[in-house]
């Protein structure tokens, strides 16, 4: 199997801030969100990191799209590095989160051309792909409808279609289903799948372990920063369901039961 | 990958002159309002030290002698004779703004002005008339006008001498250029400045910090596009839609002028500057409005939100202010070439070199490339800054 994605030690530290400490009712001023954190995924396959609230796997997935850089380590995908070739990096990606808003003032349609100049996609190709995104996820009847008058989970098709606008090879996807509703879920989890089997290799974060089930080759589970567990799914989920494995781990892991 | 900078400067344009409203608010209305505003100032300056021209000015007179009532005949008022007892009434009524003027004459006031000698003055006071107004009654400060200057001329006739300027020759040598170039040296860099950094404000902070607040720069981030593309397509952008709405004050300035200056107008005339003059006014607008523009986006891309960078922006707004006044205060622009060094303060004097056909070539140029660096230099900090998430994310 090829590696696509190699994680080697990274870490992140945050500063916080006194109003922080105050709220946490903590005196250290350090906050460590990725501690060592290394794994590796494969071209091809769907790569889950699951994980509670809080335990780092934005901040993680925020680093491999060099939207911030990490105090340490590195991680080399595709064959470029986050921290020497940060803009080879996101030219390679595709990176989703709730956090990239759109411009509320523009039409899908120009947004998507935008986008694709951006990411230096040529004009014909650009079209083709555009017609097949947009029929794909039905955003074509709203091409011409500024994004501020869509629905949530229209914007949210529509956030996804633009960031895929240069057909990736890897796609990072943060916290893919969260916030739409049960329909539009399906619909994003069936894309998923189908980038899958078109040879995309796919990272997903989550906290819902159905998602993890249903749609990934390999587990990472993070807890406190800390990569815990790294293995295929059809191994943790051997013995117990990974529900029931996860909470024997964060078990052992933290020391206290939930 | 060059052209990414155009596909951002495209994207401004398409958000900014695609919203009529915004395009309505930001190029049309300064320019609109200040022609209405100025017009309106000019009457209303006019109307404020004029009375109406058939008002007859109702004035009281004490001891009122011979020559003063010949004199007053031939002016639009109405005398009234009163005696010394009444006059803390009549000062009553003045206060009271039903009453013009009162006029107070020594007794035999003739006779006192033939018999004083002003060798004397030394030791002797002269005749002394007391004139009492009001000078929040318009109908009354004109009449003390009036009368101060007829008794000054009255004064000027028993003891003239020699005079000064009395044939028909045209004596005031300065000619319509020399007017306006004093008059708009003076006004115009100060108003010109204002215009650009208000009209740089209303969409910088927008653009920059508001993004930023809304979610969507960082969307832009994601994209393999140079950070400096990004920053220099920002400012050059922003710089042309100020720059729009800067004209657009300037020519309401330039069309609300000849109101706002009532009478003096037909001395000033905007066609006394070549084409050159106007090149070179625009070319130093230009780079003033790219180091406002890079200035209040470094600055709106450190806040959080469009109301925190608004508030940021103040400070350097006071100090711009004050730096478009200088304009006024100093004779002529400086010729001294390390003051066309200094951000601001440069173009204002540029501006009033070329208005008061002082300016040197030399310090335009280096005004023009000192601009020039600073607007590089803060478009790298923008860029740094796009690239630090400490700023950007948290």
């Amino acid at each position: 199997m090829e590696e696509i994605l190699k994680v080697e030690s990274l870490g992140k530290t945050f500063t916080l801030s006194k109003k922080q400490q105050k709220l946490e009712k903590t005196n250290e001023k350090k906050r460590i969100a990725v501690n060592h954190l290394s794994f590796t995924a494969y071209r091809g396959e769907v790569f889950g990191l699951l994980g509670p609230n809080g335990a780092g796997k934005t901040t993680t997935l925020r680093m491999l799209a060099t939207l911030i850089k990490p105090d340490q380590g590195d991680a080399v995908i595709d064959g470029s590095s986050i921290v020497k070739n940060p803009e080879e990096v996101r030219s390679k990606i595709g990176f989703l989160t709730s956090e990239l808003k759109l411009e509320q003032f523009f039409t899908p349609n120009y947004l998507y051309d935008f986008f694709s100049d951006l990411y230096g996609v040529e004009p014909s190709v650009r079209e083709e792909r555009k017609q097949k995104m947009f029929d794909r996820f039905g955003i074509s009847q709203f091409a011409e409808v500024k994004v501020g008058n869509l629905s949530t989970g229209m914007k949210q098709k529509v956030s996804l279609v633009i960031s895929l606008v240069h057909d990736p090879e890897i796609i990072i996807f943060d916290e893919p289903t969260n916030g739409l509703d049960v329909i539009t879920a399906k619909v994003v989890t069936d894309f998923l799948l189908e980038m899958k089997k078109d040879g995309k290799s796919i990272l997903v974060s989550t906290h819902i372990f159905s998602l993890i089930e249903k749609i990934c080759d390999r587990v990472g589970i993070i807890i406190n920063g800390k990569m815990i567990l790294c293995d295929d799914l059809s191994d943790i989920t051997k013995e117990k369901s990974l529900e029931d494995r996860f909470f024997e781990i964060y078990e052992e892991t933290v020391g206290e039961t939930v | 990958m060059r052209n990414n900078m155009l596909t951002i400067i495209k994207k401004e344009f398409v958000r900014f002159f695609g919203d009529k409203r915004l395009v309505f608010t930001t190029v049309l209305l300064p320019g609109l309002m200040i022609y209405v505003l100025y017009t309106f100032m000019g009457q209303g300056i006019m109307n404020q030290f004029e009375t109406s021209e058939d008002y007859v000015y109702q004035i009281y007179a004490e001891n009122l002698p011979q020559s003063a009532q010949m004199m007053l005949e031939e002016m639009p008022v109405e005398v009234e004779k009163t005696e010394k007892g009444e006059r803390e009434a009549i000062k009553e009524l003045i206060a009271n703004k039903e009453l013009d003027l009162l006029l107070v004459f020594p007794e035999d006031f003739d006779a006192a002005v033939a018999a004083y000698d002003s060798m004397n003055a030394g030791s002797e006071a002269a005749p002394l008339i007391a004139m009492y107004y009001n000078s929040t009654n318009t109908g009354s400060n004109s009449a003390y006008r009036m009368m101060t200057e007829a008794f000054d001329t009255y004064e000027a006739l028993l003891a003239n001498k020699f005079d000064i300027n009395a044939g028909e020759d045209d004596y005031d040598l300065a000619s319509e250029k020399d007017e306006t170039g004093q008059f708009f040296s003076m006004m115009l860099p100060m108003l010109m400045m204002i215009f650009l950094f208000s009209g740089c404000m209303a969409i910088a902070p927008e653009s920059i910090a508001g993004e930023k607040e809304r979610g969507t720069i960082a969307t832009l981030l994601v994209t393999p596009m140079k950070r400096s593309h990004l920053a220099l397509g920002k400012i050059i952008s922003l710089s042309i839609i100020g720059l729009l709405s800067g004209i657009s004050s300037f020519v309401g300035t330039m069309l609300s002028l000849p109101s706002m200056m009532a009478g003096a107008s037909d001395t000033l005339s905007a066609s006394v500057y070549t084409a050159t003059d106007y090149a070179m006014l625009l070319l130093v607008i230009l780079t003033t409005v790219l180091v406002i523009v890079a200035a209040l986006s470094v600055i709106s891309a450190f806040s959080k939100s469009v109301k925190e960078a608004s508030n940021a922006i103040m400070p350097l707004m006071i100090i711009v202010m004050v730096v478009a006044v200088t304009s006024m205060m100093t004779d002529g622009a400086p010729t001294e070439w390390y003051f066309y060094l200094i951000p601001f303060y440069n173009s204002v004097q540029c501006m009033n070199g070329v208005f008061g056909f002082t300016y040197l070539p030399m310090n335009i140029v280096i005004t023009l490339v000192s601009n020039l660096v600073y607007t590089l230099i803060l478009a790298g900090g923008l860029a740094k800054i796009f690239d630090s998430e400490k700023i950007m994310y948290l």
